[in-house]
Order: structure tokens, then sequence, then C-alpha cells
């Protein structure tokens, strides 16, 4: 009975959430596979047959999966899913959003968003935005399991799975992408940076979310934001980190005009290093920054992208 | 045409909870509970559809206890027509509850299906999805724009790199993001009115769905606190700090 991991791609390359999830099926067990479903999608495939840990590779390859819908990708990763004992895939917007229909075609419940592993069937997982964490057992034959990113170290390279090809079942035709609307940008991916640079409301426009890039730029780390500053306009949903948004773990992660709502907490709080600059010094986020500066952000923002220069 | 939301009772967002001492779960005794927000959004957008005479009528529906009332009223109150309470006072897995939804639907026969994204308490976000298939329905999940036309209804998701935009035929199941809508205030003679209306209680071992326990909680508790910070006085000893203490520079 082997570990069934759903890869997360874009015909391209390996999304790195799902190296993380490679590492956390490592430890459910010892024959981990990896699905590849996807459209031309051969160099991911090689991508993932080097992945270490990874002791095989399925690779799907058809028109159905150029931009697969949830539907289409629950009903294949169903049709694989006997003999394995576990279904694991990255707590992403992505695995989210098919990996509850495959715990129904198994009839099994699922266990979202963990963040330890510790036993085949045993499970630690955070409720209340992170506010405790919960260890839980399935009781179903079959775990289906998201993890969360932050949760485990990336799988590192090394491997050399074979890949073998399978047929596509054919579609269920439930819904249709029309498109998408990405933001594109050429720093590093926000839920895998080292470091991270996040503005909140105190940033007031989107035109002084500039100096939060520029800082940055000069640490070469990615962009973030509070609920509050989506919610104004200031930047796209894409930056959002908390509880409903992205979940980050940077080895910095710097918090401008950000007051610590606990939502927010919920989405960095497990961050090796916090800073916060608020000019508020009664604000939450002092509580879990390990350096704080009271002070006003357009000060000290450019303040400190020039001494770092 | 007939829209059903369903929406659950949790504990208010802005309460901090607190791990029991023996570890079982979380003390919620006493704590203030209400709509789970995302939930809230829902019925505000099958309200507003209702107001643009695209929908005839709004059902709420709850799974959990006779407490969930309230929350049920709340519904009303934003908008809702009638309500219905699938009461139990068990604590479901997000399957056994979309199950016990299934039951609601095949009574109620909506079109639509409206849920928040997730429930602030155990965060699983899996219920809507967990529907859709139960039913063999086109699902969009995290929606921040509902355009219904006919039997066609586009939805703008939330994913992870921006925007995606999905055409679903309908019935379908469509869960609510944060900036889907804003929820309206019910106004004191709503909520009034929202007393009268009609909210049936159906009791949940009479839907005849397989409830059997599927998790089992081992423990619950504190993450690890953080260790106090320091403040820094100025910019140049934060970099000071930032490059020979914590050498992260």
């Amino acid at each position: 009975m082997g570990i069934l991991v759903i890869a997360e791609h874009d015909n391209r390359a390996l999304k790195s959430a799902t190296l993380n999830a490679v590492s956390a099926a490592v430890m459910m067990g010892p024959d981990v596979h990896i699905l590849v479903a996807g459209k031309n999608c051969a160099d991911v495939a090689a991508t993932a047959s080097r992945v270490g840990g990874v002791t095989r590779v399925l690779c799907v390859d058809a028109d159905t999966y150029a931009s697969v819908s949830p539907e289409d990708l629950a009903i294949l990763v169903a049709s694989i899913a006997p003999g394995y004992s576990h279904i694991v895939t990255a707590a992403t917007a992505y695995g989210r959003n098919f990996l509850p229909r495959v715990a129904v075609a198994l009839d099994v419940a699922q266990i979202s968003d963990i963040v330890g592993v510790l036993a085949p069937d045993t499970f630690v997982r955070p409720i209340y935005a992170g506010a405790a964490l919960a260890t839980v057992q399935a009781l179903d034959d079959v775990k289906v399991v998201s993890v969360r990113s932050t949760g485990f170290d990336a799988a590192p390279c090394g491997g050399n799975a074979p890949i073998e090809t399978l047929a596509a079942p054919r579609g269920c035709g439930l819904s249709r992408v029309l498109g998408q609307k990405l933001t594109s940008s050429s720093r590093p991916e926000l839920t895998a940076a080292r470091v991270v640079v996040a503005g909140g409301r105190a940033l007031g426009s989107s035109e002084n979310f500039k100096i939060i890039d520029a800082l940055a730029d000069k640490l070469d780390a990615a962009v973030g934001a509070s609920r509050a500053a989506v919610d104004a306009g200031f930047v796209s949903n894409a930056y959002q980190v908390g509880q409903t948004g992205k979940i980050v773990a940077p080895e910095l992660y710097i918090a401008v005009g950000i007051s610590g709502a606990i939502q927010h907490l919920a989405g960095m709080k497990d961050s090796k290093l916090i800073v916060a600059i608020n000019k508020d010094p009664e604000a939450p986020i002092f509580q879990v920054a390990d350096y704080g500066l009271v002070a006003d952000l357009f000060q000290a923002v450019p303040e400190l992208t020039a001494e770092l220069g | 045409m007939k829209v059903l939301v369903a929406v659950k009772r949790v504990v208010d967002y802005n309460v901090k909870i607190r791990v029991l001492p023996d570890k079982s779960g979380v003390d919620i005794a006493g704590a203030k509970m209400s709509m789970n927000p995302f939930d809230e959004i829902a019925v505000e957008e099958a309200v507003k559809l209702k107001e643009a005479n695209l929908v005839s009528e709004v059902v709420a529906v709850s799974i959990g206890s006779a407490a969930a009332q309230e929350v049920l009223r709340g519904a009303l109150a934003l908008g809702a027509d009638r309500a219905v309470l699938v009461e139990t006072e068990a604590d479901l897995p997000s399957l056994n509850v979309a199950k016990l939804l299934k039951a609601v639907v095949h009574k109620e026969s909506p079109q639509l299906v409206l849920l928040g994204k997730q429930a602030i308490d155990n965060d699983a976000g899996q219920t809507g999805q967990m529907l859709a298939a139960l039913l063999n329905w086109g699902q969009a999940t995290n929606a921040s724009a509902i355009k219904l036309e006919g039997a066609a209804v586009e939805v703008t998701r939330e994913i992870d790199g921006g925007l995606e935009t999905v055409a679903l035929s309908l019935p379908a199941v469509i869960t609510a993001d944060l900036r889907l809508n804003t929820p309206r205030y019910a106004t004191l003679p709503n909520i009034m009115k929202a007393k009268k209306k009609p909210l049936d209680v159906i009791a949940a071992d009479s839907l005849e769905v397989d409830l059997r326990p599927r998790i089992k909680t081992i423990s619950v508790n504190e993450p690890s606190p953080r260790k106090a910070g320091v403040l820094v006085p100025d910019v140049k000893s934060l970099v000071e700090r930032l490059r020979n203490e914590a050498k992260v520079i």
C-alpha cells in the first residue's frame, strides 16, 4: 500500500508546495508515488522523478488536464486510488479545491492542513486560526490528507524514479476554466521566499506600497499584505497572508503597518524571525515580533532600505 | 429558482479561545457565538440575488445543536425566507455534514447552494466541495464574484496566483470568499420580522445518513508561544541586530 501525492504544477514547473507534501508523505509510509496530470507536462514529470523519496511517477498527459477542473481531477485521482493507503496533496488553493471530492469518491473523511505526522493515521493540524493544535486520528481505511507547506521542509533532490504513463478517464465537463488573471512578479514566490516584507492598511494607498516593493527588492524578498490592505485595493488578493490567505514561514518576516489581528498572525507566526514596524506601540503585532520598531513607517521603511544599500 | 445557504454556528471571530486543561478540546463555554463570517457572506449573496430578481426563494440551513437556531434567525434577519435546522449534538466531520446537506438538498431541490469557503473553528474547508461531489454537481470555491444568467453561472475565484474565472451550469455549489460582498447589518425591524419566519427542525437521525465517526481527536494543545521580543530604538539598531545578532541579512 503506497502513498499517492498529487502534484501541483502549471505544465512547465512543479510548484514548491508539492515538495513539502512529499516530505510529509515520506513520513506516512515507504512507497511514495507522484501523480502529474496535465497537458504537455513531460518536463514536470521529469522534475518529479528526481524528487528524493519518490519511487514512481504517474503521468497523465491529456487535453482534459490542460487547465484541469477540480471535478475532472478528482475523478482521475479516485480512479487511481485503489491500492494506495494515503492520498496526499498540498493545502494550496489548487489542492483544497479538488481533494474533498476525492474523499467523497472514496467515502472517507479528509484531514486538512496537517503540520505534523505522528503515525500513519495520526496527524497534527491547526484549528481556530492556529490558536490550538489538534492531534487527530483518521479512522477510515484510506487517509486523504492535505499538507500545510510550512509544517514540512521541501523534499530534497536526488531521486531517480521511473515514469509510468497512464491513460486519462473521460472528463465530466461540470465546470470549465474561462481564464486566469495572475499577478506576475519577478520576485520569489510568497510561500517559498526566504524573506517576506508585508504591508498593511497603514500604507494608505497602492502608490505608497512602492516603499514596500523597494525594501523587498533590496532583500530579494516576496511582498505580502494584510487582509485590510487587500480589501482596500492596495494590492491583489495573491499577496494576502493570513488564516484565509497564504500561510508563510520565511526566515525573516517584516510586518510594516500591520496591527496584527489574530487572522493575520495565523498566516505568519511560524516565521523564524519577525520584525514589526508600526507607530502604535500597543499593536498586537509587537507581541509576536522578535524585533519591534515603534516608528512612522513612511520614515522608517525608506531609511531601512537605504541602510541596507 | 431556489437557493439553499448553509450556515454554521461558530465561536465569534473576535474571541481568543483557550485550550481546556485536560487537552480534550477548546473551552467554548460562555464564549460569544456567531454565524461563521464566510457563511454570512454567502447569505448576503443569496439575498442580493433575490433582490435582483434572479432568485425566488432563499432557504437557510444549519447542521448543529438547538442553539444554532439563533444563527438561522440571523440569516432570516439578513433576508432569507425560511430556515431548516438539522439538529444534532454531535461534532460532525465535514463528510457527515455534507451528507446531511445532501439530504436537505433532496428535500428542497435548490438550483444553487451557497456556503462559506471554510468555517473559522476547524478551518477544514471541505464541506462545499464534498457536497458538490456527493450531488455530482459542478463547484466554484473561493468566489469573489458571481454572475448568474439563466441556468449558467460565471464565477470569479480567488486562487493562489490571482483570479480565475470558471463557467458552470446549474445546479451548482459555490463557496464564498471574503471579497464577494460586505454583509449588511440586520435592522431591528428585520430582526423582529425574522422571528415570525418559518424555521423547521429536523432530527439528523431521521435523515437516514451514515453518520459514523470518521476522525478521533486525540488531544488539543496550545502552540508553543514565541519568546518575548525586544523593541529597538531606531532603524540603525534594527539593521545592526538583523546583521550581527540574528544574522539573517
